[in-house]
């Protein structure tokens, strides 16, 4: 019999469709998986066995008795520990949230569990997504499948890794500043940020409002697409959200893996290469940029001079709103409490000594920037400056769209750090964001497809940018990159991945 | 490492008498008035909010502020603020945003609270105050902005506590989240002596406007509107402003008027002193009408506002603007203009109908078919009296405006006179029922039979025939007592004037 | 240009209220000053005549109907509290509260 974890989700789904597996041989056959190689990768913080094969049991049930079911019914998936789930343990990554069961899910939860998806369990990350490593989450670091010794990036580490290493064929990440296309690009999977509001976030523990957004995590570009599809859409609960209704995603991807991308105009951000990137990084994405040509698209080169200044710019929005975002938990109503060793019990005392005992390094290094960013006297100099560079941000994308359909650029700057490496330097951390971090500060849609190993045998991701609301324009480019590029190889990427366990 | 607080403890000196203070300086006032919008649900999520609610049992995600949750603006909150700009007589604005303002409390689940900023909803207006004896003061309105309430606290103290043995609070989430709408003054300038009067009638106009306006019940008792009290004192109305104090949550009209007299003649005794005002909040004592200094922390002021990611800009139509101001309610000021005018009651007249609360009763009781001068000799005589002896307000006396307005009509008919109108307002007020019922229950209607009438007078003409013999003799004086025995035979349900024309026709027939 | 201090790190900690052990603050203060000498660049591109964004997708007026749904049942607001005392969330005492 097939091994059902290395299928697609579209693959497994058809097979489940055609009755060819149950749902439960399927998420059983994920939880073996999990049981087999977590111990290797550590990409989850809690396994929902029970809960997802009894959603299991029910989907092949109604299948039985030939109610109609969504495309991915009895599709089991992994979902990201920052968004909540009812029942389910949610921590974000952090001690200060340990043992929080939510009496309510997020909008995205409640879409996956109407469709009929398990939910295998909640994966690892960076405390409240701040990381591009899951090194700095609470509850020790995920492994990245194609070498354990490395990181599988960040904050999406756990979700990027569980599908690397076959443990779900489907996650569920949030991008805040890169956090799905990142991890995608170094543990050779697919990652798509939506345009911001294109997903709801309602229920996502927020890091920075203005940037975050949910998305898929998986193998395939079709399948982030039909995830893209389930769990976007407009909700009322979020005032942000887009109230058209989404482009066809699906459909795009399906034409695009057709393979003709003529009439299309392919922007490269002159800002978003060269220094600082990997030889073989830039290797593959100019191998990448040629495979885009043969298949009809005409590749320009267009500038973002105000790109440079977003990181800068990023690293003052994000620390605002999250110094924000973070402040109700203080040990008030829910999450962890702890009193001052010292001194009188007062209110005031034991938020301080929860936030201090709860809260990680990075977590206070960005609440105590955010705070002093925002504070008297600061506030024009540093977080009105950084809105004014997102303006600049936004024009510079608009220009450039004006001259390409798409924009491209490699994910990271280089592939899977050690895990370690870059620990004791939050700047060098910072910079593996320099070009996906353009997209969130302008709500723009951004995939990131698995584009080869660079010269060191590590995966390596190329990113495409579209306007806002216009996401199925990455399906189509994606999946013909992705098309052009499995021909070349003569199968997925991943199957070069070594084996685990 | 925590923040720092200190009370203050700067001795005040004695008060200086609030007569004596006003002519040394000029006072001058500021006024936030917080109201709770009376919305079915609250400011950004669709919790319900009704009052005397189990504790936390109104709450949702949102407003407990659990992680992940985000809020969303209840329009009719947005109507409601735009509806009390333009009473105010505010510009509104094109665009505004909320704004988040930090600080860590624990009846404040996020630890910010989502208000406006520097773009609030309604600015520039103005209100036109009317003091007792109808003198007329402006304020200035320099904003009304929407924001949300917080929590309640209820502080458990002593030994009884169980954490550690210690004092702790239990806090309540129904309150947080309900709409807010606060209102800011201009320095209220030139009111002199005046000032805590004007003070009063200020909160007292609010209260009235956000009535007719529907947009909230404005129950003082119950909180529904607060107002924070700022007063400095200047040497003369041309100095410059002096250092202010901000006097919280004063929660009743009186108690507006004695918070302003008392700083007053706290501050004046601090200048007078040579010392200077410290720039602090106060507390303020329903007791004794004192303030006492709050909490001073030393990052109050740093509340790092920046614009509400998780909502986006509030930019109201001129079109929608337009629909509500033309279907705002007439509002207090121009009804007593119209209804003065109307009823043609002189002006002290209509300043006592004003100041006694009897001009929904008058307008009402006008509407069940009364004159206005009979409404007003209702209301302001026989019921007021009887409000006074009973220490109660006049619309809590047990008798409608329709009631009035049926036993004024019942006197028109010529069915009871005056006095016995009295009568029937006892058995109203005694419960038994309409003032018809009452006449026929009680038996007080006027009989106007002349039947048994006649069978009376006979009887009380063959009793005095001496009286009889004075009358028919051309002496008409002592008709009188023929009258008198008749009315004591008919209980004084007769009309005495029919009685007198009867007899008379009797005698000399 | 060094401008974070220990001092400054301690006063952002206390309005962050969080409790700082020394040895972070000295560590903060250094990282902040890296982190904030690189990020002041945000100052230069920003000109006075650069309008500001606050939120990257232009919408307004998103309202609500006035129109309630059922509350979360007292069991689950009160279910992750650390301490609970009749229907109520038990803090501890809150300074300069009458």
């Amino acid at each position: 019999m097939t091994d059902l974890t290395r299928l697609s989700a579209a693959r497994l789904a058809e097979t489940l469709a055609a009755g060819e597996a149950s749902s439960v041989e399927a998420t059983r056959a994920h939880l073996d998986r999990i049981a087999a190689v977590e111990g290797d990768v550590h990409a989850f913080l809690h396994v929902s066995s029970e809960d997802a094969l009894a959603t299991a049991a029910d989907v092949d049930a109604r299948r039985a008795a030939g109610e109609e079911l969504h495309p991915l019914a009895g599709v089991p998936i992994a979902v990201k520990d920052v968004v909540v789930t009812q029942g389910m343990p949610s921590t974000a990554g952090s001690k200060i949230l340990e043992g929080w069961i939510p009496p309510y899910d997020a909008t995205l939860v409640e879409k996956i569990r109407a469709a009929g998806l398990p939910i295998l369990g909640k994966t690892n990350m960076d405390e409240f997504a701040m990381g591009s490593s899951t090194e700095h989450s609470a509850y020790g670091n995920s492994h990245n499948p194609w070498d354990l010794e490395r990181t599988p990036g960040g904050s999406g580490g756990g979700s990027a890794a569980a599908v690397a290493a076959f443990e779900a064929p489907l996650a569920i990440g949030t991008d805040t500043g890169g956090s799905i296309r990142q991890p995608g690009a170094v543990t050779g999977t697919v990652g798509v940020k939506p345009t911001y509001g294109g997903v709801s976030r309602y229920g996502l523990i927020a890091m920075a409002s203005s940037l975050d957004q949910a998305g898929p995590v998986t193998r395939t570009v079709l399948d982030s697409a039909l995830l893209h599809e389930l769990i976007g859409g407009h909700d009322p609960r979020d005032s942000t959200s887009i109230p058209e209704p989404l482009p066809a995603l699906v459909a795009a991807a399906r034409q695009g893996a057709l393979g003709d991308l003529s009439g299309l105009r392919v922007g490269v951000v002159t800002q978003l290469q060269g220094d600082g990137y990997q030889p073989g990084v830039l290797a593959r994405f100019q191998e990448s940029l040629e495979l885009l040509t043969t298949a009809g698209a005409e590749v320009v080169e267009v500038s973002c001079p105000s790109f440079e200044s977003a990181l800068a710019a990023y690293y003052l929005i994000m620390p605002a709103e999250a110094s924000s975002n973070l402040a109700k938990f203080d040990g008030m109503r829910f999450g962890l409490r702890v009193e001052p060793e010292d001194g009188p019990i007062t209110a005031e005392r034991v938020m301080a000594a929860t936030r201090g005992a709860g809260f990680g390094d990075e977590v206070k290094r960005r609440v105590i920037l955010g705070t002093y960013a925002l504070s008297a006297g600061y506030y024009d100099a540093y977080y009105g400056s950084a809105q004014k560079v997102r303006t600049l941000i936004q024009r510079d994308f608009a220009a450039a769209f004006g001259q390409a359909d798409v924009l491209v650029s490699p994910t990271a700057p280089t592939t899977a750090f050690r895990l370690g490496e870059k620990l004791d330097d939050p700047l060098a951390m910072y910079l593996n964001d320099v070009a996906t971090i353009p997209a969130n500060l302008a709500g723009v849609p951004g995939i990131s497809v698995p584009n080869g190993l660079s010269d060191d045998g590590l995966p390596v991701g190329f990113q495409i940018l579209a306007p806002a609301k216009a996401d199925d324009r990455l399906y189509r480019v994606g999946a013909a990159l992705e098309a052009a590029l499995e021909s070349t190889w003569g199968g997925p990427l991943l199957d070069r991945a070594p084996e685990l366990g | 490492m925590t923040t720092q607080s200190t009370t203050t403890t700067a001795s005040t000196p004695r008060l200086v008498p609030y007569d004596d203070a006003v002519r040394r300086y000029d006072p001058v006032l500021g006024i936030e008035v917080h109201v709770e919008l009376g919305t079915r649900t609250k400011m950004f999520c669709a919790a319900e909010v009704s009052f005397g609610a189990d504790p936390n049992t109104q709450t949702t995600p949102v407003s407990l502020g659990l992680p992940g949750a985000l809020p969303v603006v209840n329009g009719t909150a947005v109507e409601y603020a735009i509806r009390i700009g333009l009473a105010l007589n505010c510009q509104i604005a094109e665009s505004c945003r909320f704004a988040r303002k930090n600080y860590f409390y624990p009846d404040v689940p996020k630890n910010f609270q989502t208000s406006q900023y520097d773009e609030p909803i309604a600015f520039d207006g103005w209100l036109d105050v009317e003091l007792e004896d109808g003198t007329v003061h402006r304020v200035e309105i320099e904003r009304a902005h929407m924001e949300e309430d917080a929590g309640k606290n209820t502080h458990v103290g002593g030994s009884a506590g169980r954490i550690h043995g210690a004092e702790y609070s239990l806090v309540d989430y129904n309150r947080a989240g309900i709409p807010l709408v606060e209102i800011v003054t201009r320095p209220i300038e030139g009111a002199g002596e005046r000032a805590p009067e004007v003070a009063r009638a200020y909160v007292q106009a609010l209260r009235d406007i956000f009535r007719v306006l529907d947009v909230s019940e404005a129950r003082m008792e119950r909180g529904n509107v607060r107002a924070d009290v700022n007063l400095s004192l200047r040497p003369t109305p041309e100095s410059p402003l002096g250092t202010r104090t901000e006097t919280k949550n004063v929660n009743s009209f009186r108690s507006v008027e004695r918070a302003v007299r008392y700083e007053v003649s706290r501050q004046a005794a601090i200048l007078d002193a040579g010392q200077t005002v410290i720039q602090e909040t106060r507390h303020f004592h329903e007791e004794d009408g004192s303030t006492s200094p709050g909490r001073v922390k030393s990052d109050a002021e740093d509340y790092r506002y920046f614009p509400e990611p998780d909502l986006v800009p509030v930019a109201p139509s001129r079109e929608w603007v337009e629909e509500i101001r033309a279907t705002l309610p007439e509002l207090p000021q121009a009804r007593r203009r119209r209804l003065h005018d109307e009823w043609g009651f002189a002006d002290a007249e209509m300043r006592d109908v004003v100041n006694a609360g009897a001009l929904d009763l008058i307008e009402s009781t006008v509407a069940a078919g009364a004159t206005a001068a009979a409404a007003r000799k209702w209301w302001m005589g026989e019921l007021a009296r009887r409000a006074k002896q009973d220490e109660v307000e006049l619309a809590e006396l047990a008798i409608t405006p329709g009631q009035i307005g049926e036993l004024q009509q019942l006197v028109d008919a010529g069915r009871i006179n005056d006095k016995i109108a009295r009568q029937v307002l006892d058995g109203v007020l005694a419960g038994e029922g309409d003032p018809e019922q009452v006449v026929v229950a009680r038996g007080l209607e006027i009989v106007s039979d002349d039947g048994p009438l006649l069978a009376a007078i006979d009887e009380a003409l063959a009793a005095q025939p001496d009286i009889v013999a004075k009358v028919r003799a051309g002496n008409q004086g002592p008709v009188g007592a023929i009258i008198g025995a008749v009315m004591k035979t008919t209980r004084g349900q007769a009309d005495a004037k029919r009685v007198r024309e009867l007899v008379l026709e009797r005698i000399g027939g | 240009m060094s401008t974070i201090s220990r001092d400054e790190v301690a006063r952002v900690a206390a309005l962050a209220r969080i409790d700082l052990r020394e040895d972070e603050v000295d560590r903060l203060a250094g990282e902040l000053d890296v982190i904030v000498d690189s990020i002041a660049r945000v100052n230069e591109v920003a000109t006075p005549d650069v309008p500001a964004t606050s939120h990257p997708l232009p919408m307004t007026n998103v309202f609500r109907e006035d129109v309630p749904v059922p509350a979360l049942p007292v069991a689950d607001v009160l279910a992750a509290a650390p301490d609970a005392q009749d229907g109520r969330f038990a803090v501890p005492q809150i300074l300069g509260e009458e």
